[in-house]
């Protein structure tokens, strides 16, 4: 019976605990960042997180990055994660902190990123009591959050955010925030990180239903007329390369939604471009008018089908992969549904592919293409190339060509993310980072300090427009302080043109305050924060200044294209009208 | 339709709170919502009594599994299964109308267990429509005041709700 290594095991832990002083819930929390790895965290100082400032200041290992506003603290961390594929943290003080932190938790949550945020709240004595800068944080938060927790006791500290970053990034990813009282972080108690945590209430589906994926399977090997229609889910679950290599298999053509760009390479052949309210002619067509629809990892949203009377089409079958059962037959009814993992459930359906050897019928398929190729000649992406002045797409373009394709991207929202969309052709995933469900102005320059942040060295672009880069302006400052080289892509129409779009064609060309009067100089404005400011006001001048910007390796340069004020984003499906009704160029 | 689903969730604090966000956040119907720890004080059971179509009823049993602290749901409507609710009813018991009351609480098997001069407070259990047959029929008295519960409901025979 008499086990040796049994007894030295425990012995060992004895005298581990018995040296483990007791540490402050500040510490443990400080602690948890370290043991998951986390480098940076991006937050704002205030009353009820001293007691952690005062623990980041004394170690090196978490790096924090100080913003200008917890807005910006947030989408600087949702940056950071969706273009590394890491957990992105921040960190804001109770009250106001947390209320500005809430539209970055809610654009976090829109588009499934995994964010870890911590907020200092009042005492626990103190709570309920409209103490000096309270806010019911877990209250405000619950309806934008995966979920979120109050820690009332430091002896549940560790555990908590254990759970936090599990939840945070297993499943439909999501922003999970924890409420930390001030005495709590004050508190003392024994630090054990658990290595791994299991929770009876929350195991989400991986691997798809077998029957389902041979299901799946069959509708595929009969489709003539197929359609593979891939979302966000393809990158959060890091199955870009899986899906090229089943497309290609299959060599049907595919398209991305918004949050799925660079999920199948743009200048493939297969692909067919964006779809959805301003996707392709030939991409919405190709939806509309499919036989099987292979969805992966997207979630029928209203921009992208549009009116789902007019989608319904009886022919058509539908096949959806999603991790989040919620998420199949919300907006449509589909016929096999696999709830699971992208990149699991791929590789499944690639293995049962090969080892079926037929291939679907290859001249249907072929007419197929002939008829897409048909609706691609529509050419709907054409612009004036030959004009006077700066058209928005051939920035793009040219920034596009200037990069190689091979920057992140970043945008606001307005006109200048479609054009950014359509216009830069990404070939890898993770490189495209917009705020897609929200639609969060603002979003752009500090998401791209995260993704600076998470890939240093690389080109960052934030494509922008003058209303959505005054949301976040301030962060200018932020950029200076931690020397983030980002090249700001200023798309200058004077006016929300997303907003006055919409009025030309809907409302009868009243622009009502959708004009932005009194610009500042953006040139000054860079300049007086230390950075680098150009205004281009000839298309002849795009490319050198692109050039020139990129050259300027360690400096933030603001570059204001001043472009053509009244040109529209097309192709557009109108709200409420079927896929297939767009307003063509 | 009308449903009635039963949940397991976390006895914790604020998962009420996360049930009843949801309902009111994405606009479904909540006529009833009961709950407390079950024998496993780690546990909360809660019956919730709802009306959609079918599609949103799907929505509503994926969107509660969703939440995190939920372990289990069940559409108890979509098998055999009882449904019970409480209630306390006051009404102006005087002169003729004592006795009448009485007998009517006896037909609907129910148990008067407050005396004064001028009222008798009523204890009923059962279906809600039984419920409001009794709260139909006393109509003729006064009633002072009622208190519900809204229904609980468990599955007949061997099925069973437990982790
Ligand atoms: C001005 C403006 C215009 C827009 N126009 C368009 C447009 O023309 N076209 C367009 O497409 N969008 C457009 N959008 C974006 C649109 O609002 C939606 O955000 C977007 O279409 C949703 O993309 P998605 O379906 O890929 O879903 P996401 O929001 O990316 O959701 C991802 C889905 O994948 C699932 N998932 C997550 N992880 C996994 C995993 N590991 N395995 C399996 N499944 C997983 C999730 O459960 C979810 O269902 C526009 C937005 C703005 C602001
Ligand atoms: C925070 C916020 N407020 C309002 C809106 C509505 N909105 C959508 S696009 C847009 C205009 C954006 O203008 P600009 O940044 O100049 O981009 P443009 O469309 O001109 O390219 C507005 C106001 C929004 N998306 N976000
Ligand atoms: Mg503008």
């Amino acid at each position: 019976m008499f086990n040796p290594t049994y007894i030295a095991d425990i012995q060992h832990l004895e005298t581990q605990e018995s040296m483990s002083a007791e540490l402050t819930g500040a510490e443990i929390t400080v602690r948890c960042l370290q043991e998951e790895g986390v480098e940076h965290i991006f937050g704002y100082p205030g009353g009820a997180v001293l007691f952690l400032y005062d623990e980041l200041f004394k170690q090196d290992k978490v790096r924090h990055i100080l913003v200008r506003h917890e807005q910006a603290a947030v989408h600087a961390a949702d940056g950071y994660a969706r273009s590394s594929n890491k957990i992105g943290v921040a960190l804001v003080t109770s009250g106001p902190g947390v209320t500005n932190a809430v539209t970055g938790i809610a654009t976090a949550y829109m588009d499934s990123i995994p964010l870890v945020i911590i907020s200092g709240q009042v005492p626990t004595h103190a709570i309920g009591l409209d103490a000096f800068q309270e806010v019911d944080t877990v209250g405000i938060t619950r309806p934008c959050v995966k979920h979120n927790f109050l820690v009332k006791d430091v002896t549940e500290l560790a555990a908590t955010i254990k759970k936090a970053f599990y939840i945070a990034s297993t499943g439909r990813p999501g922003p999970v925030l924890v409420d930390i009282p001030k005495d709590v972080s004050q508190q003392k108690t024994k630090f054990a990180y658990p290595e791994r945590i299991t929770m009876r209430s929350y195991n989400p589906n991986i691997r798809g239903h077998a029957g389902q994926i041979k299901k799946a399977v069959q509708l595929i090997l009969e489709a003539r007329r197929p359609m593979i229609y891939t979302g966000g889910g393809v990158i959060l679950s890091n199955a870009a390369a899986r899906l090229t290599e089943l497309v290609r298999l299959l060599r049907f053509p595919c398209t991305n939604t918004l949050m799925g760009l660079g999920g199948y390479p743009a200048t493939d052949r297969q692909f067919v471009g964006m779809l959805g309210m301003h996707g392709t002619y030939e991409a919405n067509m190709a939806m509309q008018h499919c036989d099987v629809l292979v969805a992966v990892g997207a979630r029928f949203d209203d921009r992208v089908i549009g009116n789902p009377k007019h989608f319904y089409n009886p022919d058509r079958k539908i096949i959806h992969i999603d991790i989040d059962p919620s998420s199949i037959s919300k907006r449509v009814k589909v016929d096999v549904p696999i709830v699971g993992n992208v990149s699991d459930v791929l590789d499944e359906l690639i293995k049962l592919l090969e080892l079926r050897k037929e291939k679907p019928d290859q001249s249907t398929l072929d007419a197929w293409w002939a008829q897409i190729d048909s609706w691609r000649e529509r050419d709907c992406l054409r612009y004036d190339r030959t004009s006077a002045i700066i058209k928005p797409q051939m920035v793009v373009e040219t920034l596009y060509k200037v990069t190689n394709g091979d920057a992140f991207i970043t945008s606001d929202v307005g006109q200048h993310q479609m054009w950014a969309a359509q216009f830069y052709k990404f070939d890898q995933p993770r490189r495209w980072i917009n705020s897609g469900g929200l639609g969060t102005m603002g979003f752009g320059l500090p998401s791209a300090m995260g993704v600076q942040m998470a890939n240093p060295g690389a080109h960052v672009a934030c494509i922008t427009g003058e209303a959505s880069i005054q949301m976040c302006i301030q962060e200018l400052s932020t950029c200076k302080q931690y020397h983030l080289p980002l090249k700001i892509i200023n798309l200058n129409n004077r006016y929300m043109g997303m907003v006055r779009q919409w009025q030309e064609f809907f409302h009868g060309n009243r622009y009502a305050e959708s004009y932005m009067d009194a610009l500042p100089d953006f040139v000054k404005l860079a300049e007086s924060y230390g950075h680098v400011g150009m205004r281009i006001e000839q298309p002849g001048d795009i490319e050198a200044a692109l050039q020139e910007a990129f050259k300027l390796k360690g400096r933030l340069v603001f570059m204001d294209f001043v472009t053509d004020q009244t040109e529209n984003v097309f192709p557009m499906v109108p709200g409420g009208k079927g896929l297939s009704e767009m307003i063509l160029v | 339709m009308r449903h009635i689903i039963s949940l397991l969730m976390e006895n914790e604090a604020g998962a009420l709170s996360r049930v009843a966000g949801l309902f009111s956040s994405r606009g479904y119907n909540i006529e009833s919502l009961t709950v407390a720890a079950t024998e496993d004080s780690t546990l909360s059971r809660m019956t919730l009594v709802t009306t959609g179509s079918d599609d949103v009823i799907e929505q509503i049993t994926k969107q509660l599994n969703k939440l995190i602290e939920v372990v289990k749901v069940v559409d108890l409507s979509e098998g055999n299964h009882i449904e019970r609710e409480l209630m306390l009813i006051k009404v102006r018991a005087v002169d003729n109308d004592r006795e009448e009351i009485k007998r009517m609480a006896d037909i609907f098997r129910g148990r008067i267990i407050d005396v004064t001069d001028k009222s008798y407070t009523i204890e009923l259990t059962g279906t809600g429509s039984k419920l409001d047959a009794f709260v139909e029929a006393m109509n003729r008295t006064t009633i002072l005041e009622t208190v519900r519960t809204g229904a609980s409901g468990i599955g007949r025979g061997e099925r069973i709700l437990k982790v």
